[in-house]
């Protein structure tokens, strides 16, 4: 199998690494060579995110060149333009649909982006977008946002479903893994 | 049969010490280090296992497991290594009886550290056997071979880990036979002559080493396996180690290669010898040019280049540059820059983190604030710009005194968090005290180690294996040395944290200011509630912004776009009320 690479991008604390965590050792249980890297910044929490995920039958580097992978998954809006450059031509991209304002807007260091929406529509013509803090909320916990993107992400790489959910059985705690595969259901169902 | 697993090289460094028998483990927390004991933990069964103070103590800990014959282990960041040096450039004198592994993690790119460096050159520098794996399998297969090599040349053995190979998950083979590794403790033998380095025993130690390492350059010259050439296109070859040689893998993938999975004691008849077999010779390597200097006064020759390749991380990309260059084979993909226009996200204290409280009286006190290094280093950049230096851990108080000596001394203090107080401040403020300086030292006390992930440490009452462990009260530490004038503050007071300041900093004696309260992740309160701006009594006025909340966002705009009300992130807030208390027109207030 020809290598496949995916990033996720997000900020701190939006569960960005768990995603990568299940999406790496779904492609591992489906016998293939894996290599997942990640980048998590300076704080625990705010910081931009970022997490490479790369499988197929035999990987080398960890990194992804830049304009070179075939699946994006962005976990907020801003960020989905912020790492444009390292999406491939005819490239895939998922985008969560929220918006967390950096501090430098609040603190009025920079101007906040007014026109986001028609400059994603402009770079991404067809992307997928996902409502997933929405989802997580009607599902009672906002913690499952990721799940719900992993549902959506599932759509998008060729694992069967049974395999991710294999994967989230061991990687989750019992008493939420309940919760989270209803939001992986959820996020695939929206997405399909 | 295998037995595979999805790990970091962090955690596989964890699974090959329980597999290779280690008994004694300590270490202290660093980033990308840290969770190495995190999986130790686990182990605990097997592994004694500990966090230390610091990172000497840790190599001390661990040196004194190998005195008395177990194997031991210790890790630590790059920057670290600079805290251990001490006890590694004489217990090499000594050797090792019992394996000890010491595995540094190096960041290149300065990803989450105050530097970069490349550990190489000390490893060199300590004359100790260097293993530097490529992806976790190796780092499974060179901890269990370090300790070999520790035991059978008696040497202290250095592993080097980068944030990428440290971060990086891969497949690992455990081996059907996984499990906790039977070692016997080697027979602890007094030895003065062995264990003493005295001048006169240190002497013949010196020719010992001397010796020790040419055997250990056999070694890695003709009997491990980490050290190996694998075959290719002849009119290139390529000399490599680490993660580098994965981006070698990548991009030059069809020459051929001498990959150095122990690259200290430098291998030099290995390398004469496949400098032989190839046309020209090419060295690539992450950081400083360690192993080009080595190829070079060996008087072979070199391809010299113009692709910048001896500072910050390597990836795929920077390679393909450089073939670019050489070969001119390649085409480098038209870079589609991400928009610039875009507000930078860069790392901010957690909203409702204790520390923001703080630097917010610092900030409108116009304190001069040497820094120290930990969330808390945060608290320099904008919209707080409360911290004017940060060099290493523990240096805020020695270098409030310094600048106190050199005469600058207007409402000046140091500021460092309670693992870095434990780590290197606790000397810090002694010296103070002793040479008659005023230096006010607070201590953000959150009872934890909040930057690297939250480690515990002595004043958090528990042990890394979850044991009970006594608390030490930072404040009795400071009256025991002779401190008169000691204070213990909620950090959520901001009135108080203004007043007692306001008085502190101009005073002439010098004092240690405790900032009490939890770390807010570590003590699960990122739930505890929410505050909310009442529109109609925002005044637009911006003083809630100035504490950099990331729960406070803006609102409406007023006065044609130039302020903005704020709106409070109902997601985000996690209910601590500084933004309540800086309110100055009660437009906040609590809602959960
Ligand atoms: C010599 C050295 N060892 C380890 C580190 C990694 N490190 C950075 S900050 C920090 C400690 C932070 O803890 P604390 O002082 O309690 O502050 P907090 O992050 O909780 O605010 C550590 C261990 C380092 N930078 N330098
Ligand atoms: S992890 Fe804890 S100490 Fe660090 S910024 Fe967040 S709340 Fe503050
Ligand atoms: S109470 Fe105010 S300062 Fe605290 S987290 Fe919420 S918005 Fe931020």
């Amino acid at each position: 199998m020809e290598t496949v690479n995916i990033t996720l991008v997000g900020v701190g604390g939006q569960g960005i690494l768990l995603t990568s965590d299940i999406l790496a050792k779904t492609a591992a249980l489906a016998g293939l060579d894996v290599k997942k890297s990640e980048i998590h910044g300076m704080a625990q929490r705010g910081g931009s995110v970022i997490s490479q995920v790369r499988f197929g039958d035999e990987v080398h580097s960890p990194i992804v060149h830049d304009g070179a992978s075939d699946l994006m998954v962005s976990f907020e809006r801003i960020e989905a333009l912020r790492w444009r450059h390292l999406l491939a031509p005819g490239g895939k991209i998922l985008i969560n649909n929220i918006d967390l304002a950096p501090i430098t807007v609040s603190s009025g260091q920079q101007p906040a982006v007014t026109d986001l929406q028609e400059r994603l529509d402009a770079e991404y013509p067809e992307a997928v977008f996902c409502d997933a803090m929405n989802i997580a909320k009607e599902l009672g916990n906002q913690r499952c946002m990721n799940m719900v993107i992993a549902g959506a992400l599932s759509n998008l790489t060729p694992f069967e479903e049974d395999l991710w959910k294999e994967t989230m059985k061991n990687r989750i705690p019992a008493k939420l893994l309940e919760l989270n595969l209803k939001a992986f259901d959820r996020g695939r169902a929206a997405t399909a | 049969m295998s037995n595979k697993m999805l790990l970091s090289a962090n955690e596989a460094v964890a699974y090959a010490a329980y597999k290779a028998g280690c008994k004694v483990a300590s270490a202290y927390p660093g980033t990308p280090s840290t969770e190495i004991f995190e999986t130790i933990a686990r182990f605990k069964d097997k592994i004694n296992a500990d966090w230390a103070v610091n990172e000497k103590v840790a190599l001390e800990v661990a040196i004194g497991g190998s005195m008395a014959g177990a194997r031991s282990l210790c890790a630590m960041k790059h920057v670290g290594l600079n805290v251990a040096m001490d006890p590694l450039m004489t217990y090499t004198f000594i050797g090792a009886l019992g394996g000890l592994v010491l595995v540094v993690a190096d960041d290149p790119g300065i990803h989450s550290s105050q530097n970069e460096q490349d550990t190489r050159t000390l490893a060199r520098f300590a004359r100790v056997p260097l293993f530097e794996p490529s992806n976790s399998q190796e780092a499974f297969d060179m901890i269990q071979e370090a300790y070999e090599v520790s035991e059978r040349y008696q040497v202290p053995c250095m592993v080097r880990l980068t944030t990428r190979t440290s971060h990086t998950s891969t497949v690992v083979d455990l081996g059907d036979d996984f499990g906790p590794g039977n070692v016997e403790n080697k027979p602890y033998v007094k030895d003065i002559c062995k264990i003493v380095s005295a001048p006169v025993f240190a002497r013949p130690m010196r020719y010992r080493v001397q010796k020790r390492t040419e055997e250990l350059r056999k070694y890695s010259t003709t009997e491990t396996v980490v050290n190996r050439i694998e075959e290719g296109d002849k009119s290139l070859g390529i000399i490599t180690a680490s993660v580098a040689y994965e981006y070698v893998k990548e991009v030059f993938g069809e020459y051929a290669i001498l990959k150095l999975g122990m690259s200290n004691p430098f291998p030099t008849d290995l390398v004469r010898h496949f400098c032989g077999s190839v046309d020209r010779v090419l060295v690539v390597e992450e950081l400083d040019p360690v192993m080009e200097e080595q190829v070079r006064a060996m008087g072979l020759e070199v391809v010299s280049y113009e692709t910048e390749l001896d500072m910050m991380e390597l990836n795929p990309g920077r390679l393909l540059a450089l073939r670019k260059e050489l070969l001119g084979d390649v085409e480098i993909p038209e870079a589609t820059y991400a928009d610039k226009g875009l507000p930078a996200r860069p790392p901010v204290l957690c909203s409702g983190c204790s520390h923001r409280g703080l630097f917010y009286v610092l900030s409108k006190l116009g304190a001069t604030v040497t820094g120290d290094i930990g969330c808390y280093t945060l608290g320099a950049f904008p919209p707080l710009n409360a911290m004017d230096s940060v060099i290493c851990m523990g240096a805020s108080i020695g270098t409030a005194f310094g600048m106190e000596k050199a005469g600058y001394n207007k409402r000046l203090c140091a500021v460092i968090g309670d693992s870095t107080f434990f780590h290197s401040g606790m000397t810090g403020i002694q010296n103070v005290l002793y040479n008659g300086g005023s230096v006010t030292t607070i201590v953000l006390d959150n009872r934890i180690t909040g930057m690297t992930g939250h480690q515990v440490n002595p004043g958090s009452g528990k042990t890394l294996a979850g044991d009970v462990a006594p608390v030490t009260n930072i404040g009795a530490v400071a009256r025991a040395m002779g401190y008169k004038r000691v204070e213990s503050i909620d950090a959520f007071d901001i009135d108080r944290l203004e007043n007692v300041l306001t008085a502190e900093l101009d005073s002439d004696e010098p004092s240690v200011v405790i900032v009490t309260g939890p770390c807010r992740i570590n003590a699960g309160l990122m739930q505890a509630g929410t505050f909310e701006v009442d529109p109609e009594k925002c005044k637009a006025c911006g003083g809630c912004f100035k504490l950099g909340c990331p729960a406070i966002i803006r609102g409406e705009s007023v006065a044609d776009g130039k302020r903005f009300k704020a709106h409070i992130d109902p997601v985000q807030c996690t209910g601590c009320g500084f933004c309540e208390q800086v309110c100055k027109f009660d437009a906040i207030s609590r809602i959960r």
